[in-house]
């Protein structure tokens, strides 16, 4: 279970997201009100890039005509065809069993522990000092 | 057997549209002497006229099949033992432009149909047709009808003056749907528009071709603005659509939902889901080449087998001799189209005598 240092802390502050390459993955990385989610950055449907989604809250409906919006910059639209995507889970709005992003655990480590190892930091020097974010792929 | 029409329900039926001088014998005086002194004296509208091939095949023109209900039956019922037909009538009053005159003629054609027709033989069955024209009294006439068990559908048509999802008619839907009517779309228009979205065409077989494109109009309004989960009764049959339109239009319908569902949130899960639990169609006219293979195939996309309702379409020309279902129907399937089908989609049907 290898774990991956894919970019600095600081460098997803939340409501951003950013776009990392883990060896053959692309893996678009979203910071809600702190909490880090990682998905496959390609859409199932054709391949978009959710990375260069719109990011939107959750429209639902109790009634004809009565709209709701909760959960706002929690769901990504693939800048394609706009199907709807939860971050949190990875799951589509239209087809939730079948349609879904590969998710990967992802957790922020202060630099200190990660010169320590097991982790690989494939495109730049960790710093002591920093705080990183770690992606693990299965 | 595969010849056996036992108990068979017919869902399109259509007796002779009566004359304005039939139907003014069922107005009260003032639109009886209005139908006089205005020179009403014909109101067809073009979409079935009384000469084109379609509108009623060769060996029952000649008979006059269509006239009276002792001569319908005789090549219809009482020839092949179907239990019930339910009876269309296609008098055109979705075309008047004033709401008044049209709510009275759709009740004389009511009263008629119920007089001419329906009480002289016990196994007919009618559809309310309903002055669309105007909502409120569209429910008055559902409402006049709702005690008679013999009416089990209210009858709307392909193309009027907007798409039939539209809030405005919600209250034809609460009535329905509180009466356990069936809602009826059939082929047709008011005639107030084009019959496509790009104005009149020329021939009559451009209008005929064209009354699919109302009917995708009319499943995608009443999807779309959420006819189905207001009224969660409900059940449409588009009569005399055709029926191969249909997975083609499906497919686009819940392909495009995936992306612009947002717009309409309470459609909470895929448009065919409704279409399968909601709508029926007509199996006449059955509108594939001839090969045995196509109704498997259909059935296959719209995976549901209860989505078909039997139709003779009598009198229209839609079939030669006796062949009333498409080949290729498996006897489980023909004992669902025939009977079974029509009974879970009309439950006036199932509690009338």
């Amino acid at each position: 279970m290898p774990h991956h240092v894919v970019a600095r802390a600081a460098e997803i502050p939340p409501g951003s997201r950013k776009l990392v390459h883990v060896g053959e993955r692309s893996i678009v990385i979203f910071n809600i009100k702190g909490d880090l989610f990682a998905l496959s950055d390609k859409c199932p449907h054709k391949g978009g890039s959710l990375s260069k989604g719109r990011l939107t809250g959750l429209v639902e409906s109790s009634s004809p005509g009565e709209y709701t919006y909760s959960r706002p910059g929690e769901i990504i639209r693939c800048p394609w065809h706009n199907w709807e995507f939860d971050v949190r889970t990875g799951r589509s709005w239209c087809d939730p069993k079948r349609l879904r992003l590969m998710n990967y655990a992802v957790t922020v480590e202060p630099g200190a522990k990660l010169v320590e190892g097991p982790y690989v930091a494939e495109t730049f020097a960790v710093a002591v000092e920093d705080n990183y974010v770690v992606v693990e792929t299965k | 057997m595969s010849d056996d029409w036992t108990g068979a329900i017919d869902c399109d039926f259509h007796p002779r549209a009566p004359t304005p001088r039939d139907l003014s014998r069922y107005m009260d005086e003032h639109w009886r002497d209005a139908v006089e002194t205005r020179g009403i004296d014909a109101w067809d509208s073009i979409a079935y006229p009384a000469n084109a091939p379609l509108t009623i095949r060769p060996d029952w023109r000649e008979a006059g099949a269509d006239e009276d209900p002792v001569a319908a039956a005789k090549v219809t019922l009482d020839r092949f033992g179907f239990a019930h037909a339910i009876c269309n009538c296609l008098f055109p009053v979705q075309a008047f432009r004033d709401e008044n005159l049209g709510a009275a003629f759709a009740r004389a054609v009511n009263d008629w149909l119920a007089a001419e027709w329906l009480a002289k033989d016990a196994r007919l069955r009618g559809s309310v047709v309903l002055p669309i024209q105007s909502t409120e009294r569209a429910v008055d006439e559902i409402e006049r009808r709702a005690g008679d068990p013999r009416f089990v559908q209210v009858l709307m048509l392909a193309f009027g003056e907007h798409p039939l999802g539209k809030s405005r008619y919600w209250p034809i839907y609460a009535a329905a749907e509180r009466h356990s009517f069936t809602v009826g779309i059939h082929a047709g228009s008011s005639y107030h528009h084009a019959v496509t979205g790009s104005g009149w065409p020329t021939y009559y077989l451009e209008d005929y071709a064209a009354q699919s494109q109302g009917f995708h109009t009319q499943l995608g309004s009443l999807i779309a603005e959420g006819v189905f989960v207001k009224f969660p009764r409900l059940k449409v049959v588009l009569i005399e659509s055709g029926v191969t339109w249909l997975p083609p239009y499906l497919w686009r319908l819940a392909k495009f939902w995936r992306g612009v569902r947002n717009e309409v949130p309470w459609i909470d899960r895929s448009p065919e889901a409704f279409v399968r639990d909601h709508v029926r169609l007509t199996a006449q006219p059955f509108d594939a080449p001839s090969g045995a293979e196509h109704i498997g195939r259909l059935m296959d996309q719209l995976q549901s087998d209860t989505m078909l309702l039997f139709a003779t379409d009598f009198p229209h020309w839609q079939y030669d001799g006796d062949a009333m279902l498409p080949p290729g129907v498996s006897p489980a399937l023909r004992r669902k189209i025939l009977i079974d089908n029509p009974l879970a989609t009309y439950p006036r049907l199932e509690r009338s005598p």
